[in-house]
């Protein structure tokens, strides 16, 4: 049997996958397979449809379904060839793949390069681990934004929100704008994971009362739920007795946390991160399985959709590159997270291969104010830069040029300094 | 010259404009004048603080019922900021209105919202 041969495929067809198959086509690439498991492009997008995107991209802001459209818009400029409710269920490291889709059955195709844009998945309650009974009325926050934005459902009328992510912020204003009453959000860290603008302009404009350092310790109901305990965490995030609130509604909607979608990274042997939980990348955006690429929210989470686009822009660019055999994938030094940093992406840079320059993406461990993000070989200083404040919801970029790498021999860290 | 001390009060907010949501400080003197606005990185923060203190503008998204869609509901957005107090009365504005596919993005689809002078658009085709 022969199987069907591209230069570049690209899973996913969400603002990353999108962003990365314009890119490859505008850098030389005219043989591109672009690969959707839902009815239209868009991903995520399609249900935000509050407004803030595009601010850096198109200098306005933009509804997600409207920053989706024009960037779809652009794609139909492109030869680029788009297969929608085409799901990829497996990917090998020989860069093989199957999709299955309602026209074509069960099809088998091969790239010179593969990007994955596969977005991300929200963390549920079983990955929390949250007590209690399992009535219906407990959702994931995107869950109950779907229902409502695209097929107007409402989930509940008195509601409670587990977790401050910008997803939980966000529906807390819609449900309320919706008629709901939207009782509280507990957050179990004693900071917000949300942007400041959404607890301002979805809590503070509703009166919704933000519970730091609180978790929901007991969910309540047989059939449906009537009601959730919150209580105060203390340092090590365990419960405190004696601080129970008990609140009366029929909906918990949940906001913990957002992973990236490596189902299919898995069978083809690609090395995840074990902190954002998506691909070991290098400088540009390949996996340790040399000509597949990944980016977007599947690589790491995002907080702006701009910065998604951008990202699958670059790994439209690599393999782009690689396909016409013009990146030759060397390793490169090791860059590590020092002192106050949870992660950097990229893992590995190459100093010879690297494009002329490169943004280091990076979030640090707790807010700061007045800090510097230090480069560093061993203790040589390369690049700093100075910061008014951070905070861990905040992905924080460092701009490294290829001049100033070029010395570069050893591993790289990146710490948070005084 | 003699330098009189006055009474001023300061107010601190969390600019919504962009996703970079600046801390901004305002300073009024006694009389209420806004003095001095800090912390804001682009002009639109200190612009955001002076509605803030008058007029709370913002921008409001939902959904109108859609028939012949590929969803049942097609998103909306207002053409410009309204102020804050008649988000509700948009609200119940869009509540039962039904428009039927296609729509193209930016399409008119309340005019002349409340009486607002602004205008509810379609943020999508469908």
């Amino acid at each position: 049997m022969t199987v069907e041969k591209h230069d570049i495929v690209i899973i996913g067809g969400g603002s990353a996958g999108i962003a990365a198959a314009i890119s490859a086509y505008n850098n030389g690439c005219k043989d591109i397979l672009l690969l959707e498991k839902d009815a239209e492009l868009g991903g995520i997008l399609l249900q935000c449809i509050h407004n803030g995107f595009g601010l850096h991209r198109f200098g306005e802001e933009l509804a997600g379904p409207a920053y989706a459209e024009k960037w779809t818009n652009m794609l139909k400029d492109t030869s680029v060839k788009v297969k929608l409710n085409t799901t990829v269920i497996h990917l090998h490291k020989d860069k093989t793949l199957t999709y299955v889709n309602p026209v074509e059955g069960y099809v088998t195709i091969s790239a010179k390069a593969i990007v994955l844009a596969l977005g991300c998945r929200e963390r549920s309650r079983g990955a929390i681990a949250t007590p209690g009974y399992r009535p219906s009325g407990v959702w994931t926050a995107g869950t109950a934004q779907k229902y409502l934005n695209m097929q107007g459902y409402m989930v509940g009328r008195r509601i409670f929100i587990l977790g401050s992510g910008d997803i939980g912020l966000i529906m807390a204003r819609r449900m309320v704008l919706e008629g709901a009453e939207v009782l509280g959000v507990a957050e179990i860290m004693p900071y917000s994971n949300g942007l400041p603008r959404n607890i301002k302009q979805c809590l503070d404009d509703f009166d919704i009362p933000l519970y730091l350092s609180h978790t929901v310790t007991d969910i309540r109901g047989k059939d449906r739920l009537n009601g959730i305990t919150v209580s105060r965490v203390d340092d090590d995030l365990n419960p405190i007795s004696g601080t129970e609130m008990d609140f009366d509604v029929d909906t918990l909607l949940m906001s913990v946390g957002l992973i990236p979608d490596t189902a299919l990274l898995t069978e083809a042997g690609i090395s995840l991160h074990p902190k954002t939980k998506g691909a070991v990348v290098d400088e540009h955006m390949m996996t340790d399985v040399p000509g597949i690429f990944s980016c977007g929210n599947g690589l790491h989470v995002h907080d702006l959709v701009d910065f998604v686009s951008m990202e699958g822009e670059e790994a439209g660019l690599a393999a782009a590159k690689y396909a016409a055999g013009n990146l030759s994938g060397s390793r490169g030094v090791k860059v590590s997270a020092g002192e106050g940093i949870s992660y950097v992406l990229p893992s590995y840079i190459s100093p010879q291969d690297m494009e002329e320059t490169l943004e280091i993406k990076l979030r640090v461990k707790k807010n700061a104010r007045d800090v510097k993000l230090a480069l560093r070989q061993g203790d040589k200083l390369i690049k700093e830069l100075k910061k008014l404040r951070v905070a861990p919801s905040e992905m924080e970029k460092l701009k490294v040029t290829k001049a100033e790498l070029k010395d570069v021999t050893g591993e790289l860290s990146i710490s948070l300094e005084n | 010259m003699v330098i009189y001390m006055t009474d001023t009060t300061t107010k601190t907010f969390t600019c919504i404009v962009c996703p970079r949501g600046c801390e901004v400080t305002a300073t009024m003197n006694s009389a209420g004048d806004i003095e001095k606005i800090e912390g804001n990185f682009c002009p639109r923060g200190a612009e955001y603080v002076k509605n803030e203190l008058t007029h709370p503008l913002r921008q409001l998204t939902s959904t109108v019922i859609i028939h012949g869609g590929i969803y049942n509901r097609l998103p909306v957005i207002l053409s410009s900021e309204i102020p804050k107090d008649k988000m509700m009365d948009v609200m119940k504005a869009l509540n039962g209105v039904e428009v039927t596919a296609p729509v193209s993005r930016g399409d008119i689809i309340i005019n002349n919202v409340c009486g607002l002078g602004v205008d509810v658009i379609a943020s999508r085709s469908m």
